[in-house]
């Protein structure tokens, strides 16, 4: 088993545990643990998923059609993301190796309203009150209420881009959470003209709204940017689906892993094999593996997934406002906020007006009126399906036997690749910001700050309405409790 | 020219020919009953309890009590409604039933009748059987974890497919559906996708193999109205009378 520095403190026995618990919900509970040796000193920082889900094993057994409806149950937020993998994986069982055009543009403008409420929750919901008040403001005011009132036409932009996303989701899933508009070979509607018209209506002040979310996020970098350069930030490789010519592709692609210096480990790599790419390592103290480049070794092989990783690795973006972003971003001091963890916020951002561009485009394509859904062809005994989910990359790979049961499931999820990298992040903002300090409710919002970044859902809770449910217990190295903090 | 005779159904007249139950007079007036093992086409059952109904004071199941016994009948009242909804719970209960995974969600009658009578919650704690699912048919999924033992299936092989496919064995609590071969298979009866012992079945028990989420959500069975109005929808109504 592989340790990094801060990972694991030479004399634990000795130390001071401070826990925060839980940081809020990755469809579940996480929590930091801070290991502090009588000065304060930070020895050993880790974030735990105490979740145990178990979707693999209880989807044994049952028909393959039932899995893309049961398996986007993992998630509330980003569902979408779970029910077109796991459809992907499923055409190759039943020999849908090309979709029809309705099938394929359907699932993409499924995927994009995805991304674009998906991203406009985290950021506006979830993030922008730690960004737009302070790390470490008042905590009352930290949350969307608090943005409404201080800044209601952020907070109303915020609200109406995610609801129009999932309007998008409605209309070609049936339901704004967890529909069935996907089917192992294709999709069970397409649009009709009503819906449309009813989308088209509004696309074109979504995309201006967005363009001016990536502003919003600029203007952040250039007020602090010493702190928005270097918050927890970490040199790290990174992994994400690219178009055959190098373009995003939020849908499908190639794999391409990179160094922390941009130098290709790997290429356009057909996803069916991922296993001779990826590994999984197994850590003691967490319920999530630690995946890593196989050809790197699981020291060395960890790399950071998602919107940063994607805008940053792709090269280009094929629609022309998110790409003039993208490029802006990419010069904006001198390349450091492409590389900066807080570069996250911003990516988003353009991901987000990439969706509403890719949408508009797609809303004027006829075949998405069309009545050719579903195709088929030889049967498969194994299916892999990978998609650009607005986390990261996300791995459904299935086995079915000859009677349609399915027999054996990995699903390989955007939070469990970044896995690695989030425990980088908090360690670094751990050594940068708590080393040697007394720990204060804002403090330790820092380190949220930095998990949040990476939107694995662990902050859904935290920036709850009301009472929010963290609690913060001081032990002696007995165990004892020396100090608790409630708040709420 | 007679009159026909006729009950009192909570309060209203309901006429009735000789030989009907109370089910199927109230049905044929456009009255409905919740109900769920009965079936227009199959000899009624009375198992599920669900159309229980005050027939002259008594608690009686409406789908076998004949008409010509009534003088009044209570359905649509809260005591009975409460019943009702404690007998469906009890069937969620029972099973291991996921609706938000399964196929027949929309096109469930068991479901359907747990929004018609306003059930909100579970009630009481689920069993959670295990129940393996029975793959081995080409064409067909038995899928017994949803199974209500309303014996549907049983009715339909027998009475129309002319065929001994499925049974009930066991007692009480112990009860459940096993198909007629020695290996316990689906695949070892002589059963047909095209049987109507694989169409009838109310919730997802039976299922023809690779269908699926093939509906979208707005287009399944009861996206479009209640399971009571097109109970009445489907009901047989009354041949025109020869008035002369």
């Amino acid at each position: 088993m592989s340790t990094l520095p801060l990972e694991t403190a030479a004399h634990p026995e000795q130390l001071r545990r401070v826990v925060i618990e839980p940081l809020s919900r990755v469809e579940g509970h996480g929590k930091v643990t801070l290991l502090l040796d009588e000065d304060g000193h930070v020895q050993q920082a880790r974030l735990h998923i105490v979740e145990f889900r178990a979707f693999e094993k209880f989807i044994q057994g049952r028909p393959y059609w039932e899995v893309p409806v049961m398996v986007q149950r993992l998630c509330g937020i980003c569902p979408v993301s779970h029910h077109l993998a796991a459809c992907k994986a499923l055409d190759q069982v039943v020999g849908a190796t090309t979709l029809t055009p309705t099938a394929e543009k359907i699932r993409r403008l499924m995927h994009y309203g995805q991304i674009l409420q998906s991203h406009a929750l985290h950021f506006f919901h979830l993030s922008s009150p730690d960004l737009l008040f302070g790390f470490g403001s008042d905590v009352a005011r930290r949350n969307i209420v608090g943005i409404a009132a201080a800044y209601p036409d952020i907070a109303r932009q915020g609200v109406l881009l995610r609801k129009y996303g999932q309007e998008v989701v409605r209309h070609t899933a049936g339901k704004r959470i967890h529909g069935t508009g996907s089917v192992p070979g294709g999709v069970n509607k397409s649009l009709t003209a009503a819906e449309r018209d009813e989308l088209q209506k509004d696309i074109y002040q979504m995309i201006a709204w967005s363009r001016d979310a990536v502003r919003l996020v600029r203007q952040l970098f250039e007020q602090d940017l010493a702190t928005y350069r270097s918050f927890g930030t970490f040199e790290a490789r990174t992994l994400s689906l690219v178009r055959a010519d190098g373009a995003m592709d939020l849908y499908h692609g190639g794999l391409r892993a990179q160094g922390a210096d941009g130098g290709t480990i790997f290429d356009h790599v057909d996803y069916g094999h991922y296993w001779e790419q990826i590994s999984e390592e197994v850590k003691a103290w967490s319920y999530m593996k630690f995946p890593y480049l196989r050809a790197l070794g699981h020291e060395n092989g960890w790399y950071r997934v998602g919107p940063l990783t994607r805008v940053t690795r792709c090269d280009f973006i094929p629609t022309p406002l998110a790409d003039r972003e993208r490029r802006e971003f990419m010069a904006f001091d001198d390349g450091r906020a492409a590389l900066s963890t807080l570069g996250f916020h911003w990516a988003r951002m353009i991901e987000m007006l990439h969706a509403a561009e890719a949408i508009k485009d797609l809303l004027h394509d006829g075949d998405l009126l069309g009545t050719d859904l579903i195709t088929g062809g030889k049967r498969q005994a194994r299916g892999v399906g990978v998609i650009e989910a607005p986390r990261g990359t996300l791995i459904h790979h299935y086995r079915v036997d000859e009677n349609d049961q399915v027999v054996r499931a990995n699903l390989i999820v955007s939070t469990t690749h970044n896995n690695h990298a989030m425990n980088v992040a908090i360690r670094e903002v751990a050594r940068q910001y708590l080393d040697g300090r007394t720990l204060t409710e804002g403090l330790l919002n820092h380190i949220e700050v930095a998990v949040r970044a990476f939107d694995p859902c662990l902050s859904c809770a935290t920036h709850a309405v009301g009472r929010m449910p963290l609690s913060v217990d001081l032990l002696d190295a007995d165990g004892s409790i020396a100090d608790s903090m409630v708040r709420g | 020219m007679n009159e026909r005779p006729s009950f009192l159904l909570d309060g209203d007249e309901v006429p009735f020919d000789p030989g009907q139950t109370v089910m199927q007079a109230a049905l044929a007036a456009g009255r409905y009953i919740p109900h769920l093992c009965y079936h227009p086409e199959f000899t009624p059952h009375g198992s599920c309890k669900l159309c229980t109904a005050r027939v002259n004071g008594r608690l009686m199941a409406a789908c076998t009590t004949p008409a010509g016994i009534a003088t009044e009948v209570e359905s649509e009242t809260e005591e009975l409604n409460d019943l009702r909804r404690t007998l469906v719970q009890m069937l969620f209960a029972e099973g291991n039933h996921f609706c938000p995974s399964c196929e027949r969600s929309g096109n469930c009658v068991l479901q359907a009748l747990g929004y018609d009578l306003g059930v909100m919650t579970a009630g009481f704690r689920h069993l959670f059987p295990d129940r393996p699912v029975d793959a081995s048919h080409p064409e067909i999924l038995l899928d017994f974890n949803r199974c209500i033992l309303c014996e549907l299936c049983v009715r339909a092989a027998r009475e129309v497919d002319g065929k001994h496919v499925f049974s009930l064995a066991g007692r009480g609590i112990g009860k459940h559906l096993i198909v007629n071969a020695e290996s316990g298979r689906l695949v070892d009866t002589d059963v047909k996708v095209t049987d109507k012992a694989v169409e009838v079945c109310p919730v997802g028990v039976i299922l023809r193999k690779r269908v699926g989420f093939a509906t979208p959500i707005g287009a399944r069975r009861y996206d479009q109205s209640p399971i009571s109005a097109q109970a009445l929808a489907d009901a047989p109504r009354p041949l025109e009378r020869n008035h002369d």
